[in-house]
């Protein structure tokens, strides 16, 4: 007993180093399984706070530019206006039914709210998106993430009070979003391999598919993540893999990581009810 | 000031600089300056070494939080002051002169060379620790020995300059009278 004691004191500091280093690798491991692990929560709403003061600094550079993006998105907004299009008929024309004015929320599906970026990151292999809205702006886990430009960045990971941190697609371990071939509908999944910022991977495209540069990427709707038809990226480079039946695919992302500074979040109304559905649906089978 | 003073001001000013300046720096999308370090190289010689350890768990534990992925960090400082006193030991001039000065420089190393070599090893040990826990694997080997050394390159560089621009006061502290 004696000498356990006495290795233990002559021992103390490489036990200790031993002890640390441990605890960082277990901290690297189980981070993304338990999201409301017990620091995070709280390190996150400070962190939060002192990113908010750097950011209203840092937003004064970007005016210009957040400026233009917003001019774009008004435009592509006014686009699809009703009123812009002429419709064939020309007895036709727009009626607003009242009845359903007054139920519309009965069939709204997706809703967006805004939200500042406070912090972001691209140089790391598994990279995080802070925001500044939180539980307390009725954010949940597991909404969709979109930009300015209407670019698929991120889903969100982790609420707490007044912030929350987002999965972006730049997150070589858990980002994996469903989508499709604009133009010949196939699906797939887009991927991060780490190694180049605002490249992506598009994987499960099989060899029938046609795919050339320059090819649409959106999402293909069956996630209750994303409404079906929100860009992803444009096809950059396409090889195809000598083992498998499938296409290797990059795409340059639409979404621009390296200057985000508002998001869009989508609040998916039927989520709820879909994944209760699958579930149900999943424990019947077994 | 009080050493105690001193390396709280330190700690809060590495923190602020890594993440709001450094982080934004991505060369050729593949090497970011890491300066941060530079905090555990200063730490006093005459350190319990089991506080230095924790110290630097702490240290990096409060930059991953910025960074939202705990642990990457935290555990690469860790090593590095682990493995500091043994290089102080090795490349220190003549026995005691880590009793006449209070922490690591240019001076109470003896020389520029000794130094450089101190820091140049304790930077490629932090950066290659670092990005082999986020490789996750020993898999692309030619990316991740370009990507530690560039950064490795880029960190030194600016250590240095940093240790030009703000030359610290060092006392020789003798005890005969």
């Amino acid at each position: 007993m004696r000498n356990i004691f006495l290795f233990i004191r002559r021992y103390s500091t490489f036990l200790l180093f031993i002890l640390l280093q441990l605890f960082s690798i277990y901290l690297i491991v189980t981070y993304n399984k338990y999201h409301q692990s017990v620091f995070s929560n709280t390190a996150n709403q400070y962190t939060g706070k002192i990113n908010t003061q750097y950011n209203k600094i840092e937003n004064y550079f970007n005016l210009k530019k957040t400026n233009d993006s917003l001019v774009k998105v008004n435009e592509r907004l006014y686009n699809t206006l009703k009123q812009d299009f002429q419709l064939p008929d020309t007895a036709s024309k727009i009626v607003v039914d009242s009845i359903r004015v007054d139920s519309l929320l009965k069939f709204r599906r997706y809703n967006y709210l805004q939200a500042t970026v406070v912090a972001n990151s691209v140089s790391n292999q598994n990279n995080y998106i802070a925001i500044g809205r939180g539980k307390n702006q009725q954010l949940k886990v597991g909404m969709g993430v979109i930009d300015a430009s209407n670019g698929v960045v991120g889903i969100v990971s982790e609420v707490s009070d007044d912030f929350s941190v987002l999965i972006s697609l730049l997150h070589k371990k858990d980002s994996r979003i469903s989508s499709k071939l604009f133009k010949g509908g196939e699906i797939g999944t887009v991927t991060w391999n780490g190694n180049q910022p605002n490249i992506l991977q598009l994987t499960g495209i099989p060899k029938s598919a046609k795919v050339a540069k320059g090819d649409s990427v959106v999402t293909s709707g069956y996630s209750t993540y994303f409404p079906k038809g929100i860009m992803v990226g444009i096809v950059t480079e396409v090889t195809s893999e000598k083992s498998t039946n499938n296409f290797a695919i990059n795409i340059k992302s639409t979404a621009d990581f390296y200057n985000l500074q508002y998001v869009y979040v989508i609040d998916n109304l039927q989520q709820a009810a879909i994944n209760d559905l699958l579930n149900k649906a999943e424990k019947k089978s077994q | 000031m009080s050493t105690l003073v001193k390396n709280s001001i330190r700690f809060i000013l590495f923190i602020l600089i890594q993440v709001f300046v450094l982080d934004n720096i991505h060369l050729h999308k593949l090497a970011t300056p890491y300066l941060y370090l530079l905090f555990i190289i200063w730490l006093p010689f005459k350190m319990n070494r089991s506080w230095q350890l924790l110290i630097a768990f702490i240290f990096g534990f409060t930059l991953d939080a910025f960074r939202h992925s705990f642990g990457f960090h935290a555990a690469a400082c860790v090593l590095m002051a682990y493995i500091r006193p043994y290089f102080i030991n090795l490349l220190i001039p003549q026995q005691g002169i880590d009793s006449n000065y209070e922490e690591p420089s240019i001076k109470s190393m003896g020389g520029f060379t000794p130094y450089f070599i101190f820091i140049s090893a304790l930077t490629i040990i932090h950066h290659s620790w670092l990005f082999l826990l986020e490789a996750w694997q020993v898999g692309n080997s030619w990316y991740f020995l370009a990507k530690t050394f560039l950064s490795t390159a880029i960190s030194l560089l600016l250590i240095i300059i940093t240790e030009l621009l703000f030359t610290r006061k060092q006392k020789f502290k003798t005890n005969t009278i």
